[in-house]
């Protein structure tokens, strides 16, 4: 396996821990940071030695989503942002894997999750989530849709209207209130990540079942994962067509509030 | 402003149907122009492909109406001119595709539509029925039962339930049609042009020929790309782990 980019790969017996880390810019993704866990994800799957895989951000941050600062995705559709490729090749095959991989997959959310931050938390099978961390939508704060499998896996986990809500307001949701909308698996201190590797050991030393149980729930619980995601790409491109979305992001960097137009 | 609009996209040529106040109904005079429009790119190297499209509110909403009712009705024959292109077609259908319109959709070798497209054959309740390959096209596509029920009946479809039963071969959001169609039809005209017209040729036997006929002509077809300097090229360079360099020989 080749290095892996902006992000480290840690082994303790069977549990293998992922750890974002791009902690000077929140561990916001890029598209070659993409491309590498996706091949992290494949690898883990194939090694069977690794039973139970962590997933943690560097720093403060879990993890903020797209970094706007990526050059290469921001710019790659004629100065555009190419949303629907990004999406689609990019964070679609990373959710995928999360969502599938046969074995349990646990986020220890020390941090923000911002974005696809948050659909990759929400793509995990358990979320181990520090008091002092939060999630966010993020994406219609700067003109964009869900993407990331958050229109997906969300309204499975909170309901349909809460999902609407916490989409459409983009509102900061604290540990507090995740745990109260039952997206919380546990709630921990400053040692989540302590406690999310223990839990991982203990699920390691479970039978080859669990990851069946996993690929039988994701058939029978969730519906058509990838239809959902290539759904949300397609409105992604569309909303990255509009001038919203250039006001959105503008505004992002320069720190100010977005004036939309509603178009 | 002619009533086909033209657009060159690198080795793609994009025609637009362009009568916005009458659903993009096709006349004799466009069908016409469509026709020679195929036939030229048909006949150009540079050309690998076209994408056939309307507008957001009509791919193309049937037959002129005015034209129906002159004596002789509209003039059907240049229709076996745009069946008899070699180049590969892909129909990107927004809006209404009725009657001729989608007679026209289903001449295409591909299709990408909107998810809230409106496809069907309302000839029926005129007092006709479709004049220009509808009623065989349509049997072929989606299988007698449903065929028979909307050419009986008039009734629509959506975009959503035509990729369902295999009319369309993708179904995206409406905003997103002609993007899709056109990468589509970029990825089609980087392949090799002799091999894309015999892929078109052969896939269209399988709908018009026995079947030991068009295995025949299928296995004749293929042997005869293996000579050709693109079949030597492709095989090579995936031997030797590098993108191919197309001749179109």
């Amino acid at each position: 396996m080749s290095n892996p980019v902006d992000h480290r790969l840690e082994r303790e017996g069977a549990v293998a821990t992922i750890v974002f880390d791009r902690p000077a810019a929140y561990n916001a993704v890029t598209g070659a940071m993409l491309l590498s866990l996706q091949a992290t994800m494949k690898a883990l799957a194939r090694d069977r030695e690794v039973r139970a895989i962590v997933l943690t951000g560097a720093g403060k941050a879990f993890c903020a989503g797209q970094a706007l600062d990526d050059a290469q995705t921001m710019s790659e559709g004629n100065g555009r942002p190419d949303l629907l490729r990004a999406v689609m090749e990019r964070f679609n095959p990373l959710v995928i894997a999360i969502a599938t991989i046969e074995k349990p997959v646990i986020a220890a959310v020390n941090g923000v999750a911002a974005g696809a931050g948050m659909g990759i938390a929400l793509a995990a099978d358990f979320r181990f989530v520090a008091a002092s961390a939060s999630f966010t939508t993020a994406f219609a704060k700067i003109g964009l849709v869900p993407d990331s499998g958050v229109s997906f896996f969300l309204p499975r986990m909170v309901g349909y209207a809460r999902a609407l809500e916490l989409t459409l307001l983009s509102e900061k949701i604290d540990a507090a209130r995740a745990n109260e909308l039952g997206l919380v698996t546990k709630l921990c201190g400053d040692d989540v990540l302590a406690q999310a590797k223990a839990f991982a050991a203990t699920l390691a030393q479970g039978p080859r079942a669990l990851g069946l149980i996993k690929r039988e729930l994701v058939q029978n619980g969730l519906g058509d994962l990838r239809a959902a995601l290539t759904y949300e790409a397609q409105l992604q491109a569309i909303a990255g067509d509009t001038a919203d979305f250039i006001e959105g992001v503008s505004a992002f960097r320069e720190k100010r509030q977005p004036h939309f137009c509603g178009e | 402003m002619s009533d086909l609009i033209t657009e060159q996209h690198g080795p793609v040529l994009l025609l637009r149907l362009n009568r916005p106040a009458r659903l993009n109904a096709l006349t004799d005079g466009l069908a016409a122009e469509i026709a020679a429009a195929l036939e030229a790119a048909d006949g150009d190297d540079a050309t690998r492909a076209v994408v056939i499209t309307g507008d957001e509110r009509a791919f193309a909403a049937g037959a002129d109406i005015g034209e129906l009712a002159q004596p002789g009705g509209p003039q059907l024959e240049v229709w076996d001119r745009i069946w008899a292109v070699g180049i590969p077609i892909v129909g990107a259908v927004r809006g209404l595709a009725l009657g001729g319109g989608l007679e026209l959709a289903m001449s295409c070798d591909v299709l990408v539509v909107a998810e809230d497209a409106r496809l069907g054959q309302p000839e029926i309740k005129l007092g006709l029925i479709p004049g220009a390959g509808g009623t065989q096209r349509l049997s072929r596509a989606l299988g007698k039962a449903l065929a028979m029920e909307l050419v009986l009946t008039g009734r629509e479809i959506d975009g959503r339930e035509a990729y369902a039963r295999g009319l369309a071969g993708a179904c995206v959001p409406a905003e997103l049609v002609l993007r899709t169609a056109l990468a589509l039809a970029q990825t089609i005209a980087a392949h090799a042009p002799l091999a894309v017209r015999a892929a078109k040729r052969a896939v269209n036997d399988a709908f018009e020929l026995p079947l030991a006929s068009a295995l025949g002509r299928e296995r004749s077809a293929f042997r005869g790309l293996l000579e050709t300097a693109d079949g030597r090229e492709g095989v090579a360079a995936f031997i030797e782990k590098r993108p191919p360099t197309w001749s179109g020989k």
